[in-house]
């Protein structure tokens, strides 16, 4: 940026409410992780306290792992984050670009009732949701959260990639058509590598509400062998004791798979935010 | 080969009609250019000989052979598009040959077929580039050779020089032209610059608001227009349209164009004030207002200086003013 629009204390204004953001969004963040590697006496005596040589203490870290089942708990939540991301995408982009690409009748209003998922939460459906998954047999299954969660992530999906899919030249699709390529090829060669940081911003936006879910696999599958990691996670939280080591290092623990899918996903987010802002 | 043949051609887009009936008939080999106003159809015009748009109702014929119904890679056409339109995850080799790839021809043929498009159009130093590491108007002969490599029955082109700056593209028409007299193929150019129009055409085909107003050589245009709009459209600058009453002419209007008219210091048929000038070192235009006709432009060959606000006179050749009717239509 040039000197003539810069002052100091522009800068130090922006960076100050930058600063502050960011120390308020990272502090819980950081209280867990630093509690998860003391004590229990210390994590009471002086919750903010960094860890020391009197107080560290990997005792949390040990009862998780020796829990045993966790490594289930974070391959089911995996599992369930991955395949729903898959389907939400892959469908997303397909009913985008059909939405985007074809002239037909109720084009719009489809398009409409696709957003709506949008503003309507699906837990409000939970009761008829459950009472589907009883009548086919699938609770207590990960296809079941699969499925729950392919559909709450459609809506956004669906509308912020025909949003993106109309702006992919019509040249290039028909320059397909005419090379003969069929629509499929059109679809995942040409305009799929064009919207991808679209599909990585609906990647983050998605992952983060599936990973953190507590309320469909409490009520869709509780049993021990599809419990995800948030559900696990509340075996230490009891009625009249907890075990705060543990609570701590098991979502200390689930803190580290979302981080590296979002780092994976985050080089593409930026460039899909800033998309169209500048050019 | 390659004769293209429409026939009461309509297209609809729910109910506003956007072409109303188009008769046409392109000879092989020959270069039509679709010109006209945006919005005048010649693009969707274009598009649904290429198959990208539906035909509502009407023929569309390729060597005698109804279409109509054929996928766009299925009729053995080419298309250059205003953008480029290269996939860019393919090097300039790949995009060249990809038509070919899917249509299941030998590697062998397509290495040549691209060799052969690539020397003509010396793109051999840029084969393994992909489309973003080159430059607007490589991109444009990369496409070009794309088309080329098909050999189509009919080559289209949407509006290919309107991205190009003023340089690239005078350089791109002429390689065009050359083009089309090496290989002579049938080929399609829609433009909406009448320049591009008169230079490439072997016919151009005027349209406005989804009608053919008039088909004919560039010359059989400019020399003998059939209405008012042909006659704006056709020339540059403008042809200038006076008022035939007001000249004891019978006419609604009369059409002069402005190299028909001269300039004289003293008196003349028309009397009139110049209003403004644009010197081009090769021509002059002199914008000259009179009261009765309104603006007037003038167009002299060399350099000439006049003042703002000087009074001057003007004359014409009888012989070279066209008569038009209150619709618009030529009399004589």
């Amino acid at each position: 940026m040039s000197q003539a629009r810069q002052s100091i204390a522009r800068t130090f204004g922006a960076h100050a409410i930058l600063i502050t953001y960011t120390v308020i969004a990272l502090f819980p963040v950081f209280v867990t992780v630093i509690n998860s590697l003391k004590s229990r006496k210390a994590i009471f005596a002086d919750p903010l306290a960094l860890p020391g040589p009197a107080t560290f203490d990997l005792v949390g870290y040990q009862t998780v792992l020796k829990q045993g089942d966790f490594f289930q708990y974070f391959l089911n939540s995996m599992t369930v984050t991955v395949a729903s991301l898959f389907f939400v995408l892959m469908f997303g982009a397909m009913a985008a670009f059909a939405l985007s690409e074809y002239r037909f009748r109720g084009n719009m209003l489809m398009g409409l009732y696709l957003a709506l998922g949008i503003m309507i939460p699906i837990r409000l459906g939970t009761v008829a949701i459950l009472q589907m998954m009883v009548a086919s047999g699938l609770v207590n299954t990960l296809t079941a959260l699969i499925l729950v969660y392919t559909a709450q992530g459609l809506p956004l999906a669906v509308f912020i990639l025909s949003e993106f899919m109309r702006n992919v030249s019509a040249d290039l699709k028909n320059a397909g058509r005419i090379d003969g390529l069929n629509e499929y090829t059109i679809f995942f060669r040409l305009v799929l590598p064009l919207v991808r940081p679209a599909m990585a911003t609906v990647a983050v936006f998605s992952l983060i509400p599936i990973w953190n879910d507590l309320w469909f696999p409490l009520i869709l599958a509780p049993s021990e062998a599809t419990k995800t990691i948030t559900l696990g996670s509340q075996v230490f939280i009891g009625q009249f004791v907890t075990n705060w080591n543990a609570v701590l290092a098991a979502l200390s623990l689930a803190i580290v798979p979302v981080l590296v899918l979002y780092l994976i996903f985050s080089r593409q987010l930026i460039r899909g935010i800033t998309a169209g802002a500048v050019k | 080969m390659g004769t293209l043949n429409l026939t009461k051609v309509t297209k609809s887009f729910g109910a506003t009609d956007v072409i109303k009936g188009v008769d046409l008939t392109v000879n092989d080999g020959e270069f039509c250019v679709f010109v006209g106003p945006s919005g005048c159809g010649k693009s969707t015009l274009l598009r649904m000989i290429a198959g990208l748009e539906d035909v509502s109702s009407g023929d569309v014929m390729i060597d005698g052979q109804r279409i109509n119904d054929l996928a766009p890679a299925k009729r053995e056409i080419a298309m250059v598009f205003q953008s480029y339109a290269l996939y860019p995850h393919l090097t300039v080799r790949d995009n060249m040959g990809l038509a070919l790839k899917q249509a299941g021809v030998a590697k062998a043929e397509i290495a040549q077929a691209t060799g052969k498009a690539a020397a003509m159009l010396s793109l051999d130093a840029l084969m393994d580039r992909r489309p973003s590491e080159l430059s607007g108007g490589q991109r444009q002969r990369v496409a070009i050779g794309r088309a080329i490599v098909r050999r189509p029955k009919l080559f289209l082109f949407d509006e290919p020089l309107s991205n190009l700056d003023a340089a690239l593209r005078v350089q791109t028409r002429i390689e065009i032209a050359r083009l089309h007299r090496e290989l002579g193929a049938t080929m399609i150019y829609v433009t909406h610059d009448q320049v591009e129009a008169m230079t490439l055409a072997d016919r151009i085909v005027v349209l406005r608001g989804g009608r053919v107003e008039q088909v004919g050589a560039p010359m059989e245009l400019y020399n003998n227009p059939a209405n008012t709009f042909v006659a704006g459209f056709i020339g540059s600058p403008q042809m200038n349209f006076l008022k035939g009453g007001a000249l004891g002419l019978r006419a609604e209007s009369v059409g002069v164009r402005p190299e028909h008219l001269t300039l004289l210091r003293g008196s003349g048929k028309l009397a009139a004030k110049v209003s403004h000038l644009e010197k081009l070192g090769g021509e002059t235009l002199v914008y000259v207002l009179n009261p009765t006709h309104g603006l007037i432009t003038i167009r002299l060959f060399g350099e000439h200086d006049f003042a703002v606000g000087e009074e001057i006179s003007l004359n014409y050749d009888e012989n070279k003013l066209f008569f038009f009717d209150e619709s618009g239509q030529r009399l004589y």
